[in-house]
């Protein structure tokens, strides 16, 4: 399915919990070796980076957490920005949940 | 199967992420437009559950991700759950492709505990149906019963209605009553030209009049609309001047296996000569995928002519649709005569011209419906016609 009219979302919020939509199922497919977005009848493989950070949007950590965790399993610094633009762009493509986690 | 294979071809394939199911060809609708094959009832020996569970279980293994279970009507099979819990179980994401009838409070609860992720309801369309639908009737009250079972289960609805020369006019109508509905999806598809819907084409195909008011009410709805829905529609092949890749390339995605077990690299490639395609109760998922003469047959693009060959398009649609070659230019490795370098492509627009000429009725022809009596007639006459 092809992606249109899709709604401008919100930025994130400092303090939110991102989670992955309901609508949205994520695993790990060993034959492709990615992680992928499954939904009605398609399916989103996930580069490396869009991966780790969506494995991460459980609800229960916040975006400054999974910067932290990403910035010390890969040994890097400054993450923030382009995680904070992958899971704005995530919102838009409504891969998270619209309100989750929002104070 | 113990002839030499053929060398494979350069690039290995990726896996086939998109097992379609069709776990039979029964089914309680007589749609004018199935894309069932035309002689269906010929192959009635339907693979056993036990068959279906390891077809599941070796697709998986071989990457496959995406898992329709179609026919005819899937909730013909008595076993459609145990069929569904075990895709579930294997990782699978389940779609169920149904019209709808057959599905109960009871059925959809045990649906809903195998695991199944989604249901695509489609608008049956028997001229009875039709009738009606129209007249918010009967058809009314089925869908809206079936529609409450599924947001009452937590699933997303994908609504699909085949569109065509007879129901174009009331896209509106229809896009109104998926809202109405609840669905988050709807798939207007207009019917393409295959099997049963190829027998009527001629009273099925819209003019081009039809066809461009219903993209602009399309259009106006999404603009009224918005997020509420989120509307797909799918124009006859025969309006466009370049094919599409059908199948998202042969071999490349797509694996279907039928109700008696043929492995199939999409629902209709069975009435293409001079292939062989494997079964599952002989050969595995991976062998038939990988190994077989049929699947590798139209793979990359080696086997195509002029005008595909040298086509600075050819990765793009990779010569179009093989059976549409077949069925029209009498050659499954010519280019599908959608396209307009096909030197067959006048037999498309001649069927564009008439069906758009405002005389045209249709035909004096009444509508074929599908059904077994037919399917048999007919696939008598298809065999005596391929033997003479």
């Amino acid at each position: 399915m092809n992606r249109e009219n899709i709604a401008e979302t919100a930025a994130p919020l400092a303090g939110a919990c991102p989670k992955v939509s309901r609508r949205f199922r994520l695993q790990w497919e060993e034959a492709q070796q990615s992680w992928v977005l499954l939904y009605p009848e398609g399916m989103v493989r996930l580069n490396r980076s869009a991966g780790e950070i969506l494995r991460r949007c459980d609800g229960t950590r916040t975006l400054e957490t999974i910067v932290g965790e990403l910035e010390q399993s890969f040994g890097a610094s400054d993450l923030a920005a382009d995680v904070g633009a992958f899971i704005d762009m995530a919102r838009q493509q409504q891969w998270l949940e619209a309100g989750a986690g929002r104070p | 199967m113990n002839a030499p294979l053929p060398a494979p071809p350069l690039a290995t394939p990726g896996p086939p992420l998109w097992l379609l199911a069709e776990v039979t060809y029964r089914c309680p609708l007589h749609c004018a437009f199935c894309y069932n094959p035309v002689d269906f009832a010929r192959h009635d020996g339907e693979l056993a559950t036990e068959d279906w569970l390891r077809v599941l279980r070796e697709a998986r293994a071989a990457g496959s991700v995406q898992c329709g279970f179609s026919g005819g009507e899937p909730l013909m099979r008595d076993d459609l759950e145990v069929l569904v819990a075990e895709a579930h179980r294997l990782g699978f994401y389940t779609n169920l492709l149904t019209s709808g009838v057959g599905l109960d409070a009871r059925r959809a609860q045990a649906l809903r505990e195998a695991g199944l992720d989604h249901i695509q309801l489609s608008f049956q369309d028997s001229t009875r149906e039709l009738n009606d639908f129209l007249s918010h009737t009967r058809t009314f009250d089925l869908k809206q019963r079936v529609a409450g079972l599924i947001k009452d289960n937590g699933w997303p609805m994908v609504m699909n209605c085949v569109i065509h020369r007879l129901n174009i006019d009331y896209v509106e109508n229809i896009i109104d009553m998926a809202v109405a509905l609840g669905a988050e999806y709807l798939e207007l598809a207009n019917s393409q030209y295959y099997s049963w819907a190829l027998l009527n084409r001629d009273q099925l195909m819209p003019s081009r009049a039809q066809l461009e008011r219903a993209e602009r009410i399309v259009n106006e709805c999404r603009q009224r609309l918005g997020d509420r829905i989120r509307i797909f529609f799918v124009v006859p092949d025969y309006y466009e001047t370049r094919p599409k890749k059908c199948m998202n390339g042969w071999g490349e995605v797509f694996l279907t296996v039928t109700p008696d077990g043929t492995a199939l690299p999409c629902h209709t490639a069975r009435m293409l000569p001079g292939l062989d395609f494997p079964n599952v109760r002989d050969m595995d998922v991976k062998s038939i995928w990988y190994g077989s003469e049929g699947f590798n047959r139209y793979r990359g693009d080696a086997w195509m002519k002029e005008p595909c060959r040298s086509c600075p398009d050819k990765e793009k649609d990779r010569g179009g649709c093989r059976c549409q070659a077949w069925m029209l230019a009498g050659d499954p490795a010519a280019a599908d005569p959608v396209c307009d370098k096909s030197p067959h492509h006048g037999k498309v627009v001649k069927a564009v011209e008439q069906a758009s000429d405002p005389g045209w009725k249709g035909g004096a022809k009444p509508l074929i419906f599908r059904d077994p009596r037919r399917s048999r007639e007919l696939g008598a006459v298809e065999k005596s016609a391929a033997g003479a």
